[in-house]
């Protein structure tokens, strides 16, 4: 009915954090070994372009999910714009979006986090390799 | 079968993605971002569908997955032209601002 509105809302949400969360970064420089076994300085991801994955999971989802709706009639391009309040079905729709739509959004930001802890996890064993490398040189 | 095509065009944007990786020219990623995002909500319908529906949720009618089919097609459709503006707004090789302005 509308389910695709709460990953929608949670794009705008995650798009003014990620807006804020980038003026307060400063990138940070770390060392990483080089195939011929020297060192060379590489750019740390950001939190906010972790961030930004997410907003591009949200907004593509949605937008392509706002398109399924259209199909199937439950949006349409005048007011009230959704099927489900012009017949009637208010409780209805609320009800799955606290279903459904919750459940993409919660689903969508799970996997997201797990993405972010994977690579947290890769990106410390870089570096941890980085400086035992460092120190068997020293 | 919608939340099929998605995933196979995840999967194929992702593997395309991957080869051309790091140098993102393309703009492959904003398309694999996409249909990942799409099949992961796509999935989530697909639950509640099977949880309301049980067994029967796989043994669709032949006409209805047709249209679950062309309408997949079209989501896919959809992302590719969606991908294309982003490709060219961007323009990360030049050709759009060197066709609208030729050297003298």
């Amino acid at each position: 009915m509308a389910c695709f509105l709460v990953p929608a809302v949670e794009a705008v949400v995650t798009s003014a954090i990620t807006r804020v969360v980038k003026t307060r970064e400063k990138e940070e420089i770390v060392k990483l070994p080089a195939a011929d076994g020297t060192s060379c300085e590489a750019v740390k991801i950001k939190f906010s372009q972790k961030l930004g994955w997410l907003n591009k999971l949200l907004i593509g989802g949605s937008g392509l999910l706002a398109f399924e709706h259209v199909w199937h009639g439950e949006v349409v391009p005048y007011f009230p714009f959704l099927t489900a309040v012009k017949n009637g079905e208010t409780a209805g729709m609320l009800a799955e979006m606290g279903s459904a739509g919750v459940g993409m959004a919660v689903l969508v930001t799970a996997v997201w986090c797990g993405m972010v802890a994977v690579f947290s996890v890769m990106e410390k064993k870089t570096l941890d390799a980085a400086s035992l490398q460092e120190g068997e040189k020293a | 079968m919608t939340l099929l095509t998605t995933v196979f065009a995840a999967i194929i944007s992702t593997v395309i993605w991957y080869k051309g990786a790091p140098d993102s020219k393309m703009q492959v990623g904003a398309l694999c971002w996409m249909y990942w995002g799409a099949s992961l909500m796509w999935f989530i319908d697909a639950v509640f569908e099977y949880a309301e529906l049980g067994a029967e949720y796989f043994a669709p009618a032949p006409l209805e997955m047709l249209n679950d089919l062309y309408l997949g097609l079209s989501v896919v459709a959809l992302g590719l032209i969606i991908w294309l503006i982003i490709l060219l707004v961007k323009d990360p090789k030049g050709v759009v601002k060197a066709a609208l302005f030729r050297k003298k």
